[in-house]
């Protein structure tokens, strides 16, 4: 019998993703034997020819990682979808949108502005942004089209499950890959992690008081921090309670707050809105002005409740 | 702004704030027809996700309110309710939904001339800021 092929893809991503897949390391070895990985363009020599070439559904899974922001990246997901029996939402920006997303906080035009003539480090004095079309030397050069808005990869096309975080562990990649080629998925749409918050399983739980209180949040420059307390018993913004789990805890035991990467909890739509919810509720205050001023000690809060999940919340950016 | 006329959504208390516009209407006051009332258990029930998705589903303005501070029938509802509020706002302004555009008042169940002057605040201030998804209407996108 064929062994059953597997391809994965890059869109609006840092790369990470791909990194995570690599960190397989030998595992990645005991996956080559059993399946053929057709297309990667990271790692292995395929072409775009190539894929479309394949009849559809001939590749078995495909896992695809990045959030949608150029029509190219939108015309491969849907080439993908075409030639995957499954498609697979690989990390966060996939998921929900991702860091990417965080963009819909802005116009495609002050993005590029920023990027091609204000940042320090750029030195562009004739103003030149990118264009889907010049002409250099005669000849006609292209560049795919730079999206208005930033998308996660199922408001493009239908996806069968997905694979949480910024990024996924290596061992969650490696139990999704295993139940793709051993017959063992979940009910088609599940996200493949943990189905309870981060908090737990959280190795800081044991210490947590029932009843958390808070009067002002520190940020983390502002405070030294006990490396076995629960961040939020200390006054620093965890969004654990509001975050599924299935990450191992990584940052909380690399000593650091979690930012929300795995999305949230079943049945929960605006990811935002919900740690927002959870958070507020734990201030320990009932006078308007002092409301205020703890209110005050979160900035940045729409960046902090909606780093993972912009593209894809409620109201999708600015309105 | 000609003859705009703005979507309202109040979520408002079933032991007090509903019982105040209730009030106010046995009593036939008038206030503006823009204002569409869902009724809640405490003020504390409304999830901001049910604010957001106000907005996202065309309200220009969104209005919660509560029994008066101290009053509500669930002990600290309200409490909550102000305190997500505080954030909320700021988290809205981030959106580009200014924060005049979401209220917390409180009203309790004999305050039906409170409950006719808020609403009344509420449309005439959204009406000097205009339609809330005025650009995208413009962009064709809605
Ligand atoms: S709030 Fe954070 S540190 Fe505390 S138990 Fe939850 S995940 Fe762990
Ligand atoms: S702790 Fe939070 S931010 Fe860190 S990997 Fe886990 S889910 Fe992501
Ligand atoms: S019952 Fe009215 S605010 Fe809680």
């Amino acid at each position: 019998m064929a062994k059953p092929k597997i391809a994965l893809y890059w869109c609006s991503s840092c790369g990470g993703c791909e990194e995570s897949v690599i960190d397989l390391a030998e595992d990645l070895l005991t996956i080559a034997a059993i399946a053929d990985i057709v297309f990667w363009p990271i790692a292995i020599d395929s072409k775009y020819k190539d894929v479309a070439a394949m009849n559809d559904g001939e590749i078995t899974a495909t896992l695809i990682n990045g959030a949608i922001r150029m029509d190219e990246q939108e015309q491969m997901a849907k080439i993908l979808r075409r030639k995957s029996k499954l498609l697979i939402a690989h990390g966060s920006c996939a998921h929900l949108g991702g860091v990417a997303g965080l963009a819909n906080f802005y116009k495609a035009e002050d993005v590029l502005n920023r990027a091609y003539k204000e940042v320090p480090t750029v030195r562009n004095p004739q103003g030149i942004l990118p264009k889907v079309k010049t002409i250099e030397s005669g000849r006609e050069v292209r560049l795919p089209f730079f999206h208005d808005t930033v998308k996660s990869l199922d408001q493009i096309v239908d996806i069968d499950y997905y694979i949480p975080g910024c990024p996924p562990t290596p061992e969650l990649i490696k139990e999704a890959i295993m139940m793709v080629l051993e017959d063992g998925l979940p009910p088609r749409g599940s996200i493949l992690a943990e189905k309870k918050a981060l908090c737990d399983t959280c190795p800081r739980r044991d210490g947590r008081p029932d009843k958390l209180k808070i009067k002002a949040f520190k940020r983390l420059h502002e405070t030294e921090w006990d490396p076995a307390r629960c961040f939020l018993d200390q006054g620093i913004i965890c969004l654990g309670p509001a975050t599924r789990g299935g990450c191992s805890a990584r940052c909380i035991n690399a000593n650091m707050p979690c930012r929300g990467c795995f999305g949230p909890i079943d049945n929960v739509r605006d990811q935002g809105a919900k740690s927002l919810s959870f958070l507020t509720s734990i201030i320990d205050s009932k006078d308007e002005e002092e409301l205020k001023k703890i209110a005050d000690s979160i900035p940045d809060p729409a960046g902090l409740f909606y780093r993972y999940s912009l593209a894809s919340s409620m109201l999708r950016g600015r309105q | 702004m000609n003859g705009f006329e703005p979507k309202i959504v109040g979520f408002l208390c079933n032991w007090c704030s509903y019982e105040g516009a209730d009030s106010a209407g046995r009593a036939r006051k008038e206030y503006p027809a823009n204002l569409r009332v869902v009724r809640v258990l405490c003020s504390g029930r409304t999830d901001p996700q049910f604010i957001i998705e106000a907005f996202k589903e065309g309200a220009d303005g969104v209005m919660i309110l509560g029994c008066p501070l101290g009053d509500c029938h669930y002990q600290d509802g309200n409490f909550q309710t102000l305190r997500r509020y505080t954030v909320l706002k700021k988290v809205l302004a981030q959106f580009g939904i200014e924060e005049d555009r979401l209220r917390l008042d409180w009203v309790s169940a004999n305050e039906g001339d409170k409950f006719v002057r808020i609403v009344w605040e509420m449309v005439n201030g959204i009406k000097k800021l205009g339609p809330l998804h005025q650009a995208r209407v413009e962009n064709g996108k809605t």
